[in-house]
């Protein structure tokens, strides 16, 4: 049998407010069923606003909720969630918001906004142990340099020419009164050590082995990349972190 | 009663068996955990929404694990988008059965409704026409479903703001239909049952007479809001976002006395309170059901 066509016309009505109300719904008294057409749109539209905002709060805090909300909103449009996993949702928001000319006063909102992506990313990712202090320890000192390890689950890496990590803080956690130079450069690391999601602020060269330990150097590689990056790069200081927040799970076999 | 809506045996069972019968409950916030772990008396089941437990581990896991252990847990699925044209996405089915493999959930549940067409997710129970067309498929979504998850499910009925000029079943000649060609048991919300009247301009106690009542296994209770429909009609939304409304629970009254005490479900899913509101809210349920438990048992004692 042929389908009625309902949902195709649904579905675009319901994402566009300026197309009317489909053919072949009624209301029981008769008259025009706009309004309750309307309760549909407005239930998918607010719910994926709201959506958003519970994925970057930071950001709806930053410009207010208001503006927060005609932002979504635009995203929304354009962006409707491909999967009905909504915590999933979201990926194109910070380059739609550096894409968006109102919001370029505010330069860093785009990186914050990668952060809380990236913690919800952490908040739901695998459960796994992270690698422990003794693991590294048994590895002989010769194979050493050509160690590879393997990526825990939640662990994610921004690198941002703004304080993106202590702009991030200041908002999930409502601080107020703080003055924060928004200009100062801030890789955030983003990991899951145990219970709970933890981002920090690491410096440039830690950033850079870290970030090329995750695209698979080896420690020497990621050594030299590291101290190429910053001078002062402290290997050994890099490796306690390392451990500490626990980005990797496991060392690469052979 | 109810014998078809029983929990499939599980020969590697990881949970304790909690019956369900006789309880009432409440949906399950993350917010409320700790309340809930320091609630010894409560003695009721939680709910969750499927769709919120399918990512791969962390908190929601961890936290819904630890609530399984103390008591029944019922699986609410929202987004199976069971009532669409276009075919089940067998990933989304597959995650959903993992959660009832996973966590042997006492219920299981969706709805009559759609929320996904062409690859886009609208995020809303969406209306369907009811034809002989949309039924069949309506089955063969729910065959795949209990197929995939090995036992039948609970179908909920709508709340409605609009009907289809093409539609040739009542809803509930249609739900009857679905019952009699999958098996699959009901979900009988009240709230969505006035919501629905109200809009419509017909007795919810109509809809009640026609509904195929020894086929539910669960009830669902929530809070709705008002609005007008902009022609001169009151229009009530599904918004649970407050308390049961008053003429809610005369309606709920009224089924159990009819039917005795289904397993009952108290949403609240926006503004959402602190755990002794809520908790209350299922106390006043958990009363019904005991009211009528008894005069249920002795009435059956002299059919």
């Amino acid at each position: 049998m042929p389908d009625s066509g309902h949902e195709s016309a649904f579905s675009t009505a319901i994402r566009d407010p300026y197309v009317p109300t489909p053919g072949g719904v009624i209301s029981a008294f008769g008259g025009v069923p706009a309004k309750r057409f309307d309760v549909y749109r407005n239930n998918v539209t607010v719910s994926l606003v709201k959506a958003l905002a519970e994925i970057f709060p930071a950001v709806s805090r930053i410009v207010g909720e208001q503006r927060f909300a005609d932002l979504a909103r635009l995203f929304v449009r354009e962006n409707p969630p491909k999967s009905p996993l909504l915590f999933r949702y979201g990926r194109e928001f910070p380059a739609f918001i550096e894409s968006f000319a109102p919001a370029r006063s505010m330069p860093y909102l785009a990186d914050v906004a990668r952060l809380e992506r990236a913690w919800l990313d952490a908040f739901h990712a695998a459960d796994a142990a992270p690698l422990s202090p003794q693991s590294l320890a048994a590895i002989p000192p010769d194979n050493l340099p050509i160690a590879r390890f393997v990526a825990h689950p939640a662990a994610a890496l921004t690198r941002s020419p703004f304080a993106a990590v202590t702009i991030f803080h200041t908002n999930r956690e409502e601080r107020t009164g703080q003055r924060i130079d928004a200009g100062i450069a801030e890789n955030g690391l983003v990991t899951r050590p145990g219970h709970d999601v933890v981002v920090r602020s690491v410096p440039a060269g830690t950033a850079a082995f870290l970030n090329a330990l995750l695209t698979d150097d080896t420690l020497a590689e990621a050594a030299s990349k590291a101290t190429a990056e910053d001078a002062e790069f402290d290997l050994s200081a890099a490796i306690g972190l390392m451990l500490e927040s626990g980005v990797f799970a496991a060392i690469e076999s052979g | 009663m109810n014998s078809h809506v029983t929990v499939a045996e599980t020969t590697s069972a990881r949970f304790s068996k909690y019956p369900v019968d006789g309880l009432a409950g409440a949906s399950f916030k993350p917010e409320h955990f700790d309340a809930i772990n320091g609630d010894s008396a409560f003695a009721g089941f939680l709910e969750v929404h499927a769709e919120n437990y399918m990512g791969d581990g962390g908190a929601p896991h961890r936290l819904l694990t630890a609530m399984r252990e103390r008591c029944p847990v019922s699986l609410h699925g929202v987004c199976m988008s069971i009532g669409g044209q276009g075919d089940i996405d067998a990933d989304h089915l597959a995650r959903f059965a993992e959660l009832a493999r996973r966590y042997e959930p006492a219920l299981v549940s969706e709805h009559l409704a759609w929320s996904t067409h062409d690859g886009v997710f609208l995020n809303d129970l969406l209306p369907l026409p009811y034809t002989a067309a949309t039924l069949e498929r309506v089955c063969a979504h729910i065959d795949q479903v209990q197929q995939a998850i090995k036992r039948p499910i609970l179908l909920e009925n709508p709340s409605t703001y609009l009907l289809f000029e093409e539609s040739t079943y009542s809803e509930t000649d249609f739900l009857d239909e679905i019952v009699e060609r999958t098996g699959c048991g009901l979900l009988l919300d009240v709230n969505n049952v006035f919501v629905s009247a109200t809009n419509h301009g017909t007795s919810a106690m109509d809809y009640l007479s026609e509904f195929p009542l020894e086929h539910v296994g669960e009830i669902h209770l929530a809070g709705h809001a008002e609005q007008d429909d902009g022609e001169g009609h009151k229009l009530l939304i599904d918004s649970h976002d407050g308390p049961v409304a008053d003429a809610v629970w005369k309606l709920f009254e009224i089924v159990i006395s009819q039917c005795g005490p289904i397993p009952t479900l108290v949403e609240w899913d926006n503004d959402v309170p602190d755990w002794p509101v809520l908790r209350a809210e299922a106390a006043a349920a958990r009363a019904i059901l005991d009211r009528h438990a008894q005069s249920y048992m002795l009435g059956r004692r002299h059919a």
